[in-house]
């Protein structure tokens, strides 16, 4: 069963774009130098909205920590069940992280702590999200 | 009725001093409805509606007070169930019933209005529409009460639960991630704190050591304090006892929490009545005054809090509270924090030094004595774990203490003062509450 699929608006769209051109692009404020994910109006840090602009980072990080979903909500990933559910931290600033199913991983056999890279998968016509596996 | 859109009553700033009503403000009474597993959709006298209007009778009729005395009512107003695929949302609207009834008011949302009109309360002067979760709204009460707003004040917190699994449906049925869900719902992460604590309760065992099952000594501490509440649900239900053996064995939700780490919805409502404490000393029961209320609401850097965050917010929490309430870790007598998912107790008790257990002394804690009988008396209210989904019996189960009236869960070390919550680590708030003024 295929993912949900991101409904991009005014804020998201660029990134989305990027996504959808197999780029991992993130807001980065000029006044800070702090790159943010997800994308906001403004600078999260110095509230700064002038500032704020697209920057492509690599696509590299590391596994954080995991659960795997066995019992969740969303109608749509009822059949996947179970499936992991990782949280990534990017190797350009830790404090960005990104979560991922981890194609290629077996539920219950996340590596913690082990380098991944992003991937691209598509949920849609046209749709890609960002995803992640171990490198 | 009065209804102030801009009134300031929060309290959710660094160096903010003593509260100014520390001990001006009591709670004068309390009141339970049924707890029940689910509403079945044809019983007018347990709806949830039905089960506020009872909640509101019995705090008026603890406190002694009669319903032209009450001039201010808070009530939540939103869904419990939803709005992330309530049960409401699959099946409202459809053909309603006579007035009261003949809309979801009443029956799966309440607000003031509603029961202001039902309960015939005709001197309300403070009925504020858009109020926050319990955890917020008894300090809204506080701060009303103390700086006027009104003198008597009923707080409402109802609580549904209907027939199918919860929280399915609505934008949780959906194929689409809009908003904030277009970050997260597409791995599967469809919100909640159980998400929310899962990451860093992961981490937190990793880094302190420990394992998830070291929680199972709380859990089942939590299920035993609740068979002592005579109202909670696994009391009135007859719930059995949970082993280690059960709880290890017991089936995993986000692996490796499992169900017995999260709290059973229910439905239920629970009502309390705050009074200024001149008014309190003249009322049917013994005060339990109001020391201080705090609030807080953080924003996680990225897509997922994680552990580094919740330690820093939880001791600001901490930090706000002892501050505004003029206390220290040492002085807390009763410490009945939020446990809807045991994952994330840790962190407040922690936060809180609560008996002296800094970082990573958790799980380590859970494995001593914590009944209420002990030297530890943890969370002696069962919390939502061991009383169903009602987010009160931190709240009841400290009035109760402090009164003295907590029955075979009363504790056997001083009960002076108790610290009370339903929060998140990013967002919610606190109160202490005191046998004394001062």
């Amino acid at each position: 069963m295929p993912k949900l699929i991101p409904v991009p608006d005014e804020v998201s769209k660029p990134f989305w774009d990027a996504v959808n051109a197999r780029k991992l692009v993130l807001q980065r404020c000029d006044s800070c130098n702090k790159l943010q994910y997800p994308p906001q109006k403004t600078c999260q840090v110095c509230g700064s909205d002038a500032k704020l602009v697209w920057k492509e980072v690599a696509g590299k990080g590391h596994v954080a920590t995991y659960c795997v979903i066995e019992d969740g909500r969303l109608n749509r990933r009822m059949p996947d069940q179970p499936y992991n559910l990782v949280m990534v931290t990017l190797d350009a600033d830790p404090t960005v992280n990104f979560y991922s199913n981890l194609p290629g991983t077996p539920p219950y056999k996340v590596p913690v702590g082990a380098p991944v890279e992003v991937m691209f998968e598509e949920v849609a016509p046209g749709q890609l999200i960002h995803e992640w596996r171990v490198v | 009725m009065a209804t102030p859109s801009n009134y300031k009553w929060r309290r959710d700033k660094d160096g903010l001093g003593v509260w100014e009503h520390r001990g001006k403000v009591a709670v004068a009474g309390y009141g339970h409805s049924p707890v029940d597993r689910r509403w079945d959709g044809v019983s007018m006298d347990k709806t949830l509606g039905a089960y506020s209007i009872l909640a509101c009778q019995k705090a008026m009729s603890d406190a002694g007070v009669t319903p032209d005395q009450v001039d201010g009512v808070i009530c939540c107003d939103s869904h419990i169930a939803g709005p992330s695929g309530g049960s409401a949302s699959r099946w409202a609207p459809r053909p309603y019933f006579a007035p009261p009834y003949d809309s979801e008011l009443g029956l799966t949302l309440i607000n003031a209005e509603w029961l202001v009109k039902q309960l015939g309360l005709k001197n309300i002067k403070f009925a504020p529409t858009g109020v926050p979760t319990i955890g917020e709204m008894v300090g809204m009460a506080s701060q009303a009460v103390g700086d006027g707003m009104c003198s008597t004040c009923l707080v409402i917190y109802p609580c549904g639960n209907l027939e199918g699994r919860y929280r399915r449906g609505g934008e949780n049925a959906d194929d689409y991630a809009k908003g904030a869900r277009q970050w997260t719902v597409p791995w599967g992460n469809h919100g909640g704190n159980d998400f929310i604590n899962i990451f860093p309760h992961n981490q937190y065992c990793l880094k302190y050591g420990g394992h998830h099952d070291d929680l199972a000594p709380f859990v089942i501490n939590q299920h035993r304090n609740g068979m002592l509440t005579p109202w909670g649900f696994n009391a009135t239900h007859d719930i059995e006892p949970i082993s280690v053996e059960d709880y290890k064995s017991s089936r995993f939700i986000l692996n490796p929490l499992r169900i017995w780490d999260c709290d059973r919805p229910v439905n239920a409502s629970t009502a309390y009545l705050f009074t200024t404490a001149d008014r309190a000393k003249d009322m049917r029961q013994k005060p339990v005054y109001v020391l201080n209320h705090s609030q807080h609401s953080f924003k996680k850097r990225s897509t997922q809090e994680d552990l580094d965050e919740i330690e820093m917010w939880t001791d600001i929490a901490a930090k706000r509270m002892y501050e505004g309430a003029g206390l220290g870790p040492k002085d807390v007598d009763i410490f009945n924090p939020y446990d809807g998912y045991s994952i994330m107790t840790q962190f407040y008790l922690e936060a809180f030094q609560w008996h002296g257990v800094k970082r990573g002394d958790a799980l380590k804690f859970y494995a001593g004595d914590i009944r209420v009988e002990g030297p530890h008396p943890f969370s002696s209210s069962g919390g939502n774990l061991g009383n169903g989904r009602v987010r009160t019996a931190m709240y009841t189960d400290s009035i109760e203490q402090l009164r003295g009236t907590a029955g075979k869960r009363q504790v056997r070390v001083s009960a002076d003062t108790a610290l009370a919550a339903f929060t998140t680590p990013p967002s919610g708030g606190w109160i202490m509450f005191a046998k004394h003024p001062s």
